[in-house]
């Protein structure tokens, strides 16, 4: 046994002697990688946060966001907007005694543009107080009913509940959403300067979204007689007209499918919102402005109800620009966040000033 | 019968072999030794590899008859079971009503290995779970982090915030039903029995609606991403190549998965000695002979080389390692570095390769056998003289001379060369049969027999080594030469002995060649040949020694390298070979045994040459030195008192070297004297009652008087880099204890050898009795203590009371809270300079419930605490306590089953995977190959593992809140209905997938510090201890930070979108994705290393927002009710408003925590930022500073401050004194702009001003007192105790606490308009006192070279040396003793 091992250990020593350290790579253990990863020295970057080194992201910020704003400000104030409470809670308001009628009431509101609005002019209804955003009423729909689902049409989803079904008819379309669409009707007058009047006319379509009108929504059995597709079915209870009969102008405008019902379904993210209601389209020679300043007055077919949750209905006109209609709230956050940026970095220049040569001079001796 | 185990009953009968593992405890009833032994190994009981020796209970020994059971009729009676592994008593009573005692000599414990005992039988006294050995192993514990612990606080917390949430949202919803009255507005929907509901059963339904909808609040996938991440770091940790231990190819074994963040928390370090410590190999290392010193140099080189060897491999395979990094290894090895050649560095690797290997197969068959023990290299001077004096012998002999005649100083080395041998219970055991006795009687008048025996063993070694005994003769020529001269001159008269002779020189010829050759191998001329490795062979066939102790080998290793080599031992005689004197046999009259009282042990026996009665005495030199008595003869006694002298000054080197010191002494018994004691001893003997005490006693009678031959220095090998792992540990204010079973006096050496006692300390050992004077000791030390630092505990409770007065006009921003005082002035014990030394009964006793506060104040106050001779249980014990009572983290380190238990109790256990078996391993949660690998499993791991974990805790609490915030704030715009404005998709995905990446990649190979640097500046891992990272007040700052957040990132989009006709779920993608980029940015803040894995997951991450919206928004127009988000995505990527959005928003969310940061890192960084600045230098600027640092002692100490919030306070008070006096400015001021790093940095160098200023002023008050600039430091010396008061009790002690604690020297100093330096002292004070939780010694290093002196001055100094309170208007005084030591100090430097 000693014999053995002496000879084992002298070829060990012939071995090594012959082949090197080297030699010893060859025999399998467990010694782990030297891989820059296992080692955890992969190649980093290292950024240290002191007052010198992010002083320049401060004012490379600050620079860029006040120009920003800036041009946002000057964007949102070009963005012509005009506004007309019609609620009536005034008493002196035209529409005022309209606010407890529970039959459809008219009244109208003139008003006067101080200046003219150029392109395309929207025309928004606006709501306050109104939580279109309820938990229980934002999911009170059903959506393959509103995508022309047949027996969808026919058994509309518990979702629906207790707007699913009426008198033993399935509602179409059912829900809560549905229930409550926004059914004023409002109409611009355009009262020349030689006092003669304008109906200015309003587009219908092209205020959803396109996708809306042709993947969401669709009619049961295409557009062809909705009348025959929404048999068996009842219109909501707070409805006047059944869904088919949404806009008697404009047969393709029905059913599902009318866009003011896909307006209103897509619910608003705030209380206070407004819904695009139509388009003044720009005149075509381009000459004229879409709406030329001077007296107009709004026509108001008084339906929706808005007193018991202390609502208000207004009535927008806005033009829009790239970014939107008017606000300028993004250009004050860019212009403020800029500044902000900008004075930080002073501080901290005055910072890296005070104290930090210190730092670099301790950190590199001499 | 064969049974197992678990069917082992009280009572039954065992008979066990050599080796066999003992099933229970059993009394020895008979053995096949003639002597009624028994040798047990009990290495896993103690660790200890040595064999013990247990004896057949008395009354059987005299059985002629092998042992029957059956006629067994006897009656025992014993304690109850215990777990008292050193005590055992009971009777036995037999028929006769004889009753026998019952002790533990007679006890074999379960667990045990039986060897050299070829049969054994026993009777089985304690079984199963009530065996020593089980009732000393505790159950394991379940381990969960610290920083879990804290963790699970804050998820707590989280509930309450939720429910919170959940309830406001319930009333207001309420509330907001209750405004309607009536009036049902339509959006309030019916329920869908078409009825409406009351507000406040809404509320109800609202509260459990918010509970499901906020319940991202409750971070159930930290969980998760935790359990990954810690998977990952514990790949990396198995990954450290630098863990990997070469030589017995293993690396770290994490065995626990779920706490290494642990690893950067600990406090208290709890470490076994032998084998965790020490590599348990007791290596002769000198000794003085005579009052000559024999220093051994070859053998000191061989040993480095042993070393040298394993550093060598290092640097082979550490890359980048081009430092060298164990210069200070051995002072021999310097002079060869240079000398060393390519050929030589390669073969001597592959030599100790080799030999490593086959040490490795070695030690499992014998202990205390590695080359490394046994392969001495004789001093040649030593050597000639034994050769000279057993010539002198011989010729003596032969001529029948009276030995007498011999010159004293040779007979003194024989003697001294024949008390190591047989002075001990070393066991010899042959080769071939590795635990097996040598059984063979060499007797002096028929030695034929045996040496055939020799020649028939030795041969085939001797053919192997044949080849190369040609150059080894030559080798050896000289020693060998003179031999034969000798022996063919005293030609012995018969033929038999000259066959003796002849094998004799053979055998030793074969040996010398081994220490020759090997000496001639690492001698500085490189001129070996690949032979040279061939001496490390065991071929020779050499007789091996099994001891009980590991130092008794070690001595006869040492005898034998100058061939006085043991032979055989037998109970009544001892045989060994002197080089010409062939074999002696002596007879053996005695063996008075080791005990820790007496701490030495004796042999009488009859010198053969003489016929003389001689005891031989070995022991510790403390006692054997008291127990001389020079002859009062003029000429003999005067030198025997130069040599005690000069012995006592060598054992005091030793003593400074480490090494463990035993004084050799003899003494020659007359034959009236020996009749004299023999009578008493014989009566002690066979006395039954108080027999122990009389033995005692006659042994005592017996050692007086004795002749002192010599001393030894033995070294009880250290692991590789145990001292230096344990200052950086000590550095990292770590507060290592050593729990030992071995006995005081070896733990004591090893504690020194390993510098956790240093020299300079004053021990505080415990010993006691019985209980009361358990707590009598532990009352005296505790009331030195407090008498130590009672003046400076007073000084600084009138300073704080001072301070109070003042700080209302100085410093009216921070104000101590009363708290934090009386717990500064209450935490009455402070560490020092003070070790404590206890042993294992009285640590049972101070265990005690009644004692172990007072256990624990005087074990605080202790610098360092070493608990020898403790069982397993006691040891868990003692964790238990100190984890309990303390309240700290607590590791414990141990490679035996007896650490265990301690193992499993304490919060971390490690087990040392080394020679002792598994059980500690397969305990522990840890297992490292070797000690030093701690420092990096600590000081690099635990605190990457505890900072990323940290880190990814305290993300994710913000990154849930924040997400949740937004929903909450959504509620008081949608009626607090509870609806998301965020799909409910998103909701799932969003921690699931968006945002889990990026943080896990961070979590796991974040770096905050750099591995060199972590290891540099030990000091970084009380970041950890502290838990810095991660403080209570952190979760709310983060909190609030996340509300923050949520607000800007709800409320730009709420009034770019308010008054619009955007809808909900168009509104709310946008937030969604708002959030996304501001937590992202928000981690980007918080990464310190950005690798491209980093970049990869955040860019994964958006990219897979984007994808997934994008694809989910397009997939099905009719599905997801209720938010149905077809083409919401694709619309919002149109739209211009959303790009400016996520432009602004994200970037004013993160505004606030990037200016923090930034300010954070130039105004108050922490150490860990600070560490990262050092990071980020050029490597040589950095070394230089690294290395440069003793100078550069402000900007470093001042790093490692208690809390960063510190800083800025501390830079304002120079500034508030200078207010005071122009000239104050000025030295402030410059003191301030040269500082380099913080301004607390005390001009170092360059503050030629203010050095000046301020030494003029010392001057003044000290005449003859140079103080330059680092004379002011001084002050620090003055309140070492102070700075350390904190490290007790570091989980008791908030940082912020003392950091209050603290200012009284400032703020006393500054007020004084008088004198100049109170500025100085003032930013002294600043800075010196920023570094209250380094222990003195730790934080001196750093400092400046002097004051590491000033601890060198003897501790009773230094009470004197403490500040007086600071009187209102008074300068500021320091006693004059102090001055003149702040003298003292300044000039050493």
């Amino acid at each position: 046994m000693m014999a053995s091992s002496y000879n084992a250990k002298e070829e060990d020593g012939h071995h090594s002697g012959s082949v090197g350290p080297g030699g010893a790579g060859a025999v399998k253990s467990r010694k782990p990688d030297n891989t820059a990863f296992k080692q955890q020295r992969l190649p980093a970057w290292q950024p240290i946060l002191t007052a010198g080194t992010v002083l320049p992201a401060f004012f490379v910020i600050g620079l860029i966001f006040i120009p920003i704003g800036i041009g946002l400000f000057v964007t949102s104030n070009n963005i012509k907007e005009f506004e007309i409470d019609y609620t009536g809670m005034d008493p002196d308001s035209p529409c005022n005694m309209c606010i407890n009628s529970t039959t459809p009431c008219r009244c109208s509101i003139p008003f006067t543009l101080e200046q003219p609005f150029e392109n395309n002019v929207f025309m928004y209804y606006g709501l306050s107080n109104f939580y279109q955003n309820h938990r229980r009423y934002v999911k009170s729909r059903d959506d393959s009913q509103l995508n022309g689902d047949k027996s969808s049409l026919l058994y509309p989803s518990k979702e629906c509940e207790p707007y699913r079904t009426r008198n033993g008819l399935p509602v179409a379309p059912c829900g809560a959403i549905a229930n409550s669409l926004f059914n004023d009707t409002l109409e611009l007058i355009y009262y020349y300067p030689n006092k003669s009047s304008m109906s200015i006319p309003l587009v219908k379509t092209g205020i959803a979204w396109w996708t809306d009108t042709h993947v969401k929504f669709r009619n049961p059995g295409g557009n062809n007689n909705l009348t025959a597709a929404f048999k068996g079915t009842t219109k909501p209870e707070n409805w006047q007209n059944p869904v088919y009969e949404l806009d008697p102008t404009n047969p393709e405008n029905n059913g599902f499918v009318n866009e003011d019902f896909i307006v209103w379904m897509r619910t608003a993210a705030l209380p206070t919102f407004r819904k695009l209601y139509r388009i003044i389209q720009k005149k075509k020679d381009n000459l004229t402005p879409t709406l030329p300043p001077g007296n107009y007055t709004l026509e108001i077919t008084y339906n929706y109800p808005v007193i018991s949750f202390d609502g208000h209905k207004r009535m927008i006109l806005s033009t829009i620009s790239w970014m939107g209609g008017k606000n300028p709230f993004l250009g004050i956050a860019y212009i403020t966040v800029g500044s902000v940026c900008f004075f930080l970095g002073v501080v901290l220049l005055i910072i890296h000033h005070k104290f930090g040569n210190r730092n670099n001079n301790a950190d590199i001796p001499n | 019968m064969e049974k197992y185990w678990k069917e082992v009953r009280v009572g039954d009968f065992i008979r066990l072999r050599c080796n066999e593992i003992l099933p229970a405890d059993v009394l020895l009833l008979s053995s096949s030794d003639p002597d009624g032994l028994c040798h047990i190994e009990t290495a896993t009981l103690d660790g200890e590899t040595n064999l013990k020796q247990r004896q057949v209970v008395r009354s059987f020994i005299d059985l002629d008859c092998e042992f029957d059971p059956s006629k067994y009729n006897s009656v025992i009676e014993c304690e109850k079971p215990n777990n008292d592994l050193n005590r055992f008593r009971g009777y036995i009573i037999h028929r006769s009503g004889r009753r026998d005692g019952l002790y533990k000599v007679n006890l074999l414990l379960r667990g045990c290995t039986i060897r050299n005992t070829e049969e054994a039988v026993g009777i089985v006294i304690y079984a199963g779970h009530e065996t020593k050995a089980m009732l000393n192993n505790n159950g394991p514990r379940y381990k969960r982090s610290r920083l879990e612990r804290q963790m699970n606080v804050d998820v707590f917390w989280c509930v309450i915030i939720l429910l919170v949430m959940c309830l406001f949202s319930a009333t207001g919803h309420g509330l907001w039903m209750f405004q309607y009255g009536d009036k049902r507005p339509v959006f309030d929907v019916l329920s869908p029995e078409g009825t409406g509901l009351s507000p406040v059963l809404s509320a109800i339904y609202l509260f459990l609606t918010m509970i499901i909808v906020f319940q991202v609040l409750i971070p159930i996938s930290l969980f998760v991403s935790i359990e990954i991440v810690k998977i990952c770091q514990v790949y990396f940790i198995h990954q450290d190549v630098d863990l990997y231990d070469e030589e017995t190819d293993s690396h770290l074994q994490c065995r626990a998965l779920n706490i290494t963040e642990d690893l950067g928390q600990m406090q208290y370090i709890f470490s076994d000695k032998t084998g965790t410590l020490t590599d348990n190999k007791m290596v002769f290392r000198r000794c003085t002979v005579a009052g000559v010193e024999y220093s051994h140099d070859a053998n000191a080189k061989r040993l480095a080389m042993y070393q040298e060897v394993d550093s060598e491999e290092e640097e082979c395979t550490s890359h980048g390692g081009t430092l060298p990094r164990r210069e200070s290894v051995g002072s021999h090895q310097s002079s060869k570095v240079v000398l060393r050649s390519h050929s030589t560095k390669s073969h001597r690797r592959t030599g100790s390769r080799a030999e490593a290997k086959r040490a490795s197969i070695l030690s499992k068959h014998t202990a205390f056998s590695s080359p490394m023990e046994k392969d001495i290299t004789p001093d040649p001077q030593l050597m000639d003289k034994v050769n000279e004096g057993a010539t002198q012998m011989e010729f003596m002999r032969f001529h029948s001379q009276p030995l007498s005649q011999l010159p004293s100083d040779l007979s003194d080395i024989i003697d001294f060369f024949i008390a190591l041998t047989i002075c001990n219970t070393v066991v010899v055991s042959s080769p071939n049969q590795p635990r097996q006795k040598v059984r063979m009687r060499f007797e002096l008048k028929s030695p034929v027999k045996t040496i055939e025996d020799f020649i028939k063993r030795f041969t085939p070694s001797r053919l192997t080594s044949g080849s190369n005994s040609s150059s080894l003769s030559s080798l050896v020529t000289n020693r060998s030469s003179s031999n034969r001269g000798c022996s063919s001159i005293l030609s012995s008269p018969s033929a038999e002995s000259t066959l003796t002779k002849l094998n004799e020189e053979r055998l030793q010829t074969g040996r010398g060649t081994s220490p020759g050759l090997l000496e001639h191998a690492f001698s500085p001329v490189p001129t070996t040949t690949v032979d040279g490795a061939k001496p490390w062979t065991l071929g020779e066939g050499e007789l091996r020694y099994e001891a009980e102790s590991p130092d008794e080998a070690a001595l006869v290793y040492a005898a034998r390298a100058y061939k006085c080599s043991l032979v055989g031992r037998l109970p009544d005689q001892v045989t060994m070979e002197l080089p010409h004197l062939g074999k002696l046999s002596f007879e053996l009259l005695h063996t008075i045994g080791f005990d820790s009282t007496r701490k030495r042990m004796s042999v009488v026996v009859r010198h053969p040459l003489t016929d003389q009665i001689t005891v031989y005495t070995k022991g510790a030199d403390s006692v054997v030195m008291d127990l001389i008595r020079p002859p009062t003869d003029d000429t003999k006694g005067k030198r025997q008192k130069k040599i005690l002298y000069k012995t006592q000054h060598y054992l005091n080197l030793y003593a400074a070297d480490g090494l463990r010191t035993l004084c050799i002494a003899k003494k020659v018994l007359s034959k009236e004297e020996y009749a004299g004691w023999l009578r008493r001893h014989l009566e002690a003997e066979t006395a039954i009652h108080s027999r122990e005490e009389l033995l005692f006693e006659s042994a005592l009678r017996l050692e007086t008087n004795l002749h002192l031959l010599g001393a030894t220095g033995i070294e009880d090998r250290l692991q590789d880099g145990v001292p230096e792992t344990i200052a950086s540990l000590r550095k990292a204010g770590l507060q290592i204890w050593v729990l030992t079973g071995d006995k005081q006096e070896t733990a004591i050496n090893i504690a020194y050898a390993c510098r956790l006692l240093e020299p300079e300390e004053e021990l505080i050992t415990l010993n006691a009795e019985s209980q009361d004077a358990c707590a009598m000791l532990l009352e005296e030390s505790l009331r030195y203590i407090q008498a130590k630092f009672l003046c400076s505990s007073s000084a600084e409770q009138s300073a704080t009371k001072t301070f109070q007065q003042q700080q209302q006009h100085f410093t009216p921003f921070r104000i101590p809270s009363p708290a934090a005082t009386t717990s500064s002035s209450t935490a009455p014990f402070l560490v020092h300079r003070l070790g404590l030394v206890i042993d294992g009964r009285t640590l049972a006793y101070a265990l005690d419930k009644s004692l172990e506060d007072k256990f624990l104040a005087v074990a605080r106050s202790c610098r360092s605490v070493l608990c020898c001779r403790s069982t397993p249980l006691q040891k868990s014990m003692v964790v238990k306590l100190v984890r309990n009572k303390l309240k700290v983290m607590t590791l414990a380190i141990g490679d035996g089953a007896n650490d265990v238990s301690m193992i499993q109790v304490a919060d971390v256990g490690v087990g040392i995977s080394g020679q002792e078996g598994m059980q500690a391993v397969m305990a522990s949660d840890f297992a490292l190959p070797r000690f030093r690998y701690l420092q990096k499993l600590l000081l690099v791991h635990g605190h990457w593992c505890y900072s990323r974990l940290a880190n990814m805790i305290l993300y994710f609490f913000y990154k849930n809140a924040m997400f949740v915030a937004l929903i909450f704030w959504y509620q008081f715009y949608c009626g607090f209905s509870g609806s998301p404005m965020i799909d409910q998709w998103y909701l799932i995905f969003f921690n699931l997938m968006f945002s889990a990446f990026p943080q896990l990649i961070t979590g796991t190979l974040d770096k905050d510090v750099s591995a060199e640097t972590l290891q540099e500046l030990p000091q970084l891992y009380m970041s950890g201890q502290n838990s810095e990272e991660y403080k209570p007040y952190m979760f709310w700052m983060n909190m609030i930070d996340a509300f923050y957040q949520s607000l800007i990132c709800f409320f730009i989009p709420y009034f770019a979108y308010a008054d619009s006709d955007v809808d909900l779920f168009t509104w709310g993608t946008p937030i969604t994705t708002l959030a996304l980029f501001t937590i992202l940015l928000h981690l980007g803040i918080e990464t310190k290393t950005w690798t491209w894995m980093n970049w990869a997951s955040i860019a994964f991450s958006v990219i897979l927002f984007f994808a997934v919206a994008l694809g989910y928004n397009a997939s099905c127009p009719t599905c997801y009710s209720p938010s149905n988000p077809y083409w919401t995505m694709q619309r919002l990527l149109g739209d211009p408003l959303f790009y400016l959005l996520c432009l602004v928003t994200p970037l004013a969310a993160v505004l606030p925590r990037y200016f923090y940061r930034a300010c954070q890192g130039s105004l108050f960084p922490s150490p860990v930022q600070v560490g990262r600045q050092l990071d980020k230098l050029p490597p040589d600027t950095r070394r230089n500073l690294l290395s440069l640092n003793r100078m550069k002692v402000g900007s470093l100490s001042s790093l490692f401050g208690p809390r960063p919030s510190l800083f800025p306070f501390s830079g304002s008070f120079p500034r508030g004194c200078g207010l005071r006096s122009p000239q104050t400015i000025s030295t402030s001021t410059s003191s301030s702009s040269s500082c380099n790093k913080k301004q607390e940095r005390p001009g170092g160098t360059k503050n030629s001003k203010g050095q000046e200023t301020r030494s003029s002023c010392q001057s003044s008050k000290q005449a003859g007192n140079h103080i330059p600039a680092s004379g002011l430091r001084t002050e620090s010396e003055g309140q070492p105790h102070r700075q350390g008061s904190p490290r007790p009790l570091p989980g008791l002690l908030d940082p912020t606490e003392e950091s209050l604690c603290r200012p009284p020297y400032r703020a006393g100093a500054c007020p004084e308009p008088s004198a100049l330096q109170q500025s100085g002292f003032c930013q002294l004070g600043n800075w010196t006192t920023s570094t209250p939780l380094l222990p003195p010694s730790e934080y001196l290093p750093l400092t400046a070279p002097p004051s590491g002196d000033a601890q060198n001055f003897p501790p009773a100094a230094s009470p004197a040396c403490t500040l007086l309170p600071f009187e209102g208007g008074d300068t500021c005084h320091l006693s004059s003793d102090c001055m003149a030591e702040h003298g003292h100090v300044t000039t050493l430097l």
